[in-house]
């Protein structure tokens, strides 16, 4: 019994000295977690609550505001959609292809994260305007891309493709050879295969992938700002609703712009989740 | 004579010439016009005042931000990686959540912060401290917007190695910083670098959320990224791109980065 | 249906798969291709599949000629090493993939899959998905949906090499009942020797692209056609001519070994003329087998099975002085051995 005394309490102080300790990273998580992140968001949800549900309908609704909701869903929608395709087939190629330069194809993939989104806006409007090296291609069949909708719309499709591609990936990857070679042994065709086996596991990936684009695409201002003229009703997105607000010093209607498109950011989050919960349905 | 070779080639011809007309060629495009006049243009469009300002403001603001997120980022990751409990998930969505809002959002939320009707506006310029359109702002947009880096790329990895060989070095006597800087550390090492990489790139390249705080003050507040609009914007075409240049170098040297640590994490 | 094979190779960059390889397979019967990875067992299976074209030889599936024939007009059922099921479709949906590709009436799939499912043991378990199924289970529903189409001939890939060891054993009693009552010409894939024992009609052993031999179960083990086979099949102690219990024969020379199996050497307390000394080195116990080490003259060490009556009968214990009379022995030459050297010696180290 008396032996045993001395042990019990060096486990007791092992234990406190412990749980002392591996308390702080919790209280830098935390403190920073509120100090960057929730303190400001925490600001603009307060700010836009004091406006009154009246009045910030009213802001939120605008027919300017409303117009640039209509310009930034709708293209971040169709460029989340053409990426999904384009996006699921170069994932595809980089998965079931051998190809010289395939690794460098790969990390091409990877410029729009790394890229300055300024950078991105830059060349884009460089590139795709009237005498750019892509745009003197379209002007002759009076197409115009840099400043206009249809620049926005290039500028997405550049910055939302690797989320498409680099979700796919890796489905495409665990999606063993041998399904296919089960579904042919049983007498499907290519394109059987493909609609009846092949998609369908990618389904949940293609729409996570889809939704992430969207999400940045919707919240995108660099690339955007420099591209698009912002001309209102014609090519200004909501992001940039925000900043000019700002700039005339327009807290009110900054503010409630912002939190609509934060409250959007937040359903895609949702989205997203549910979406990886939903790919997760048949693993193992 | 299973796979047709020719829907193969036109498959692989489609997505080579997509992403080439939207990625490949305008990422050359960006040294081609910064150097095809030669580097004496290139270095005559750079060399003047605001381009240093705005590299230097640019280097402050990421040797700060990097080293707070990266002590952030561990201690997230291990609180993520290495407990169970409720709110966990909720946890890891809240730390992802910088990727989801538009840097404006995260700026315009900074400014009403900080601003003189502020909840810490009012506080701070009291005590004669200025954050909006002074470093401290931009240093804060860019922590904002690079956070969950780190942590992202550092919590599969400490999942992936498991709680093993820490309770193994636990049993052996080692303290839990022994453990930490003997065990986990060199386990975690590659995820961790990687995470810094990307944090570091994004935190050079943020544009949005510095836009909205810094006031973007050619010669003050502007930083790189800022410095390649002002330009654009003021017809010096060629200031604009050689700084994109030397921005873009930098993130092509991440992805050859991201390629040496991803072959090394997987063998 | 018969299935023939002749002379076929076929070559990945240069290494060569398969080496000239006929094979003859009976209508209704089960064969086993065995050998350790590498030797081309499965490429073998996937050529005769479909899923591999041979560079050069014949495919016979019932007479027809299929070398060139594509894997979807074969009517081959194959069965995967790790199931390959479809993992967003039902039990149900994956048995009847097959069957819906061919356009069968919906009251044709329903009752076709009821008899499959009640086939393979999983009624009531239709309408889950394979995340919700054991292993086993998963290759029972993966062999279901390969017989649904009612293929001439069965192709089963290493079918039970995912699973763990009861699972297997039941899963490959199940197929041989299987194959008694249906009598499809199939074919299987396998590294495991007793499974192929148990199993298979006939046994084909394989070995860097070549077919080793062609037997029976019995006449594999018994009368292996050379030492690599003789060393896949069981277990076996390999001895040269510097070893007392070879050097009694008059066969003893420097190119030849003496092959022998640790069952067929007889163990007496009393030496007899010609008997060879050894002493009891490690006794282990498996239930009903007892294996000795036993250690002779030129401190080369053999190993010897009992069964239980044997060693109590025998009373040994370690450190004892007992003697050795082989039951059966094989010799093989020297050039022999120098042709399978490299894969008897991996095998000895897997055994």
């Amino acid at each position: 019994m008396t032996s045993l005394q001395p042990n019990l309490s060096s486990t007791r102080q092992n234990k406190q000295a412990h749980s002392t300790r591996i308390s702080l990273p919790w209280v830098i998580t935390i403190g920073y977690l509120s100090l960057i992140l929730l303190l400001p968001l925490a600001a603009l949800i307060t700010r836009s609550l004091t406006i009154g549900p009246v009045e910030f309908w009213q802001i939120a609704t605008t027919p300017l505001a409303r117009s640039t909701y209509e310009i930034t869903f709708v293209t971040a929608l169709a460029a989340g959609l053409i990426n999904g395709i384009m996006g699921t087939l170069v994932a595809w190629i980089l998965v079931r292809y051998q190809f010289p330069g395939r690794r460098i194809f790969d990390g091409v993939i990877d410029i729009p994260f790394a890229v300055p989104t300024s950078v991105a806006g830059l060349v884009l409007a460089t590139i795709y305007n009237d005498s750019g090296w892509i745009g003197q291609l379209f002007a002759p069949f009076g197409i115009r891309i840099a400043f206009t909708r249809l620049g926005v719309f290039v500028a997405m499709l550049f910055i939302s493709l690797p989320f498409i591609v680099r979700t796919v990936q890796p489905v495409l990857l665990e999606l063993e050879p041998e399904i296919e070679q089960a579904a042919w042994s049983l007498g499907a065709s290519e394109a059987q295969t493909f609609w009846r086996v092949i998609l369908p596991p990618l389904i949940p990936a293609i729409l996570t992938g889809m939704a992430l684009g969207l999400s940045r695409a919707v919240g995108e201002y660099g690339s955007v700002v420099i591209v698009a003229s912002s001309i209102p009703f014609r090519d200004l997105i909501a992001p940039v609703l925000v900043f000019q607000k700002l700039e005339q010093y327009d807290y009110d209607g900054a503010t409630v712009i912002g939190t609509v498109l934060l409250l959007v950011s937040l359903i895609l989050l949702l989205l997203i989740n549910l979406l990886q919960q939903w790919s997760r349905r048949y693993a193992d | 004579m299973l796979t047709k070779p020719k829907a193969s080639v036109i498959l692989l011809s489609i997505a080579l010439i997509y992403v080439s007309v939207l990625i490949f060629l305008p990422s050359i495009f960006i040294f081609y016009e910064a150097f095809h006049k030669g580097i004496d243009v290139f270095w005559n469009s750079i060399n003047q005042r605001n381009f240093w300002q705005a590299t230097k403001l640019t280097l402050i603001v990421t040797a700060i931000t990097v080293p707070i997120n990266t002590i952030f980022g561990l201690c997230a990751a291990w609180v993520i990686g290495r407990n169970q409990f409720r709110g966990r998930t909720l946890l890891l969505s809240i730390i992802d959540l910088p990727f989801s809002v538009s840097p404006v959002v995260a700026g315009l939320a900074i400014v009403l912060l900080y601003g003189r009707n502020g909840w810490l506006g009012g506080l701070l310029a009291g005590l004669n401290i200025k954050i909006l359109f002074a470093i401290p702002a931009i240093v804060l947009a860019t922590a904002f917007v690079t956070m969950p880096f780190v942590a992202r790329e550092v919590i599969p990895v400490l999942e992936e190695i498991g709680e093993e060989q820490e309770t193994a070095a636990r049993t052996l006597g080692a303290n839990d910083w022994q453990v930490f800087y003997r065990v986990t550390l060199p386990n975690i090492r590659w995820g961790l670098l990687y995470g810094v990489i990307l944090t570091n790139a994004r935190a050079l390249g943020e544009f949005g959320a510095v836009a909205v705080v810094s006031g973007s003050i050619l010669g003050k507040t502007a930083t790189l990224p800022i410095f390649v609009e002002q330009a654009y914007k003021n017809y010096q075409a060629e200031a604009a791109f050689g700084s994109a240049a030397i921005l873009a170098l930098i993130g092509a040297l991440t992805l050859i980065f991201k390629e040496i640590l991803e072959t090394r994490t997987h063998h | 249906m018969s299935i023939t094979v002749s002379q076929v190779s076929k070559k990945f960059g240069n290494f060569q798969a398969l080496d000239n390889i006929n094979l003859d397979v009976k209508p209704g019967t089960l064969v086993a291709l065995l050998g350790p990875s590498g030797s081309g067992k499965s490429t073998l299976l996937r050529t005769v599949a479909g899923l591999e074209t041979p560079d050069q030889g014949k495919i016979k599936i019932n007479g027809r000629d299929t070398t060139n024939l594509d894997i979807r007009k074969r009517n081959i059922g194959f069965v995967f090493q790790h199931y390959a099921l479809f993992k967003h479709l039902t039990v149900r949906r994956n048995i009847s993939f097959g069957l819906d590709i061919r356009k069968k009436s919906p009251q044709a799939i329903k009752q076709r899959v009821n008899e499959l499912l009640e086939l393979i043991q999983l009624q009531g378990f239709g309408d889950r998905y394979p995340s919700q199924l054991s292993g086993g289970q998963r290759q029972r529903v993966a062999l279901a949906r390969a017989l649904a189409v009612q293929p001439e001939v069965l192709l089963l890939d290493e079918p039970f090499g995912a699973l763990d060891a009861k699972v297997r054993q039941e899963l490959r009693d199940w197929l041989r009942r299987l194959h008694d009552e249906v009598h499809l010409t199939s074919i299987f894939v396998t590294h495991d020797r007793e499974e192929a024992m148990a199993v298979a009609d006939k046994i084909v052993v394989m070995n860097q692209g070549r077919i080793e031999q062609i037997g029976t179960p019995a006449e594999v083990y018994d009368n292996p056609a050379n030492p690599f086979v003789m060393s896949f099949v069981g277990e076996v102690n390999i001895l040269d001519h510097t070893s007392p219990l070879f050097k009694r024969t008059n066969r003893a020379n420097s190119a030849s070994r003496l092959f022998v199996r640790p069952h067929d050497l007889e163990i007496f307390e009393t030496p007899q003329k010609h008997h060879v000394a050894a002493k009891v080195q490690r006794i282990v116990h498996l239930g009903w087998e007892i294996q000795l080490e036993l250690a002779l003259g030129d401190r080369s060490v053999v190993s010897a099975h009992l069964n239980r009556e044997e060693f109590s009968r025998l009373e040994l214990e370690l450190g004892q002085q007992v003697y050795l009379e082989p039951r059966q022995v094989k010799y093989f030459e020297q050039d022999q051995l120098n042709y399978h050297a490299s894969s008897t010696s991996n095998q000895q180290i897997a055994v």
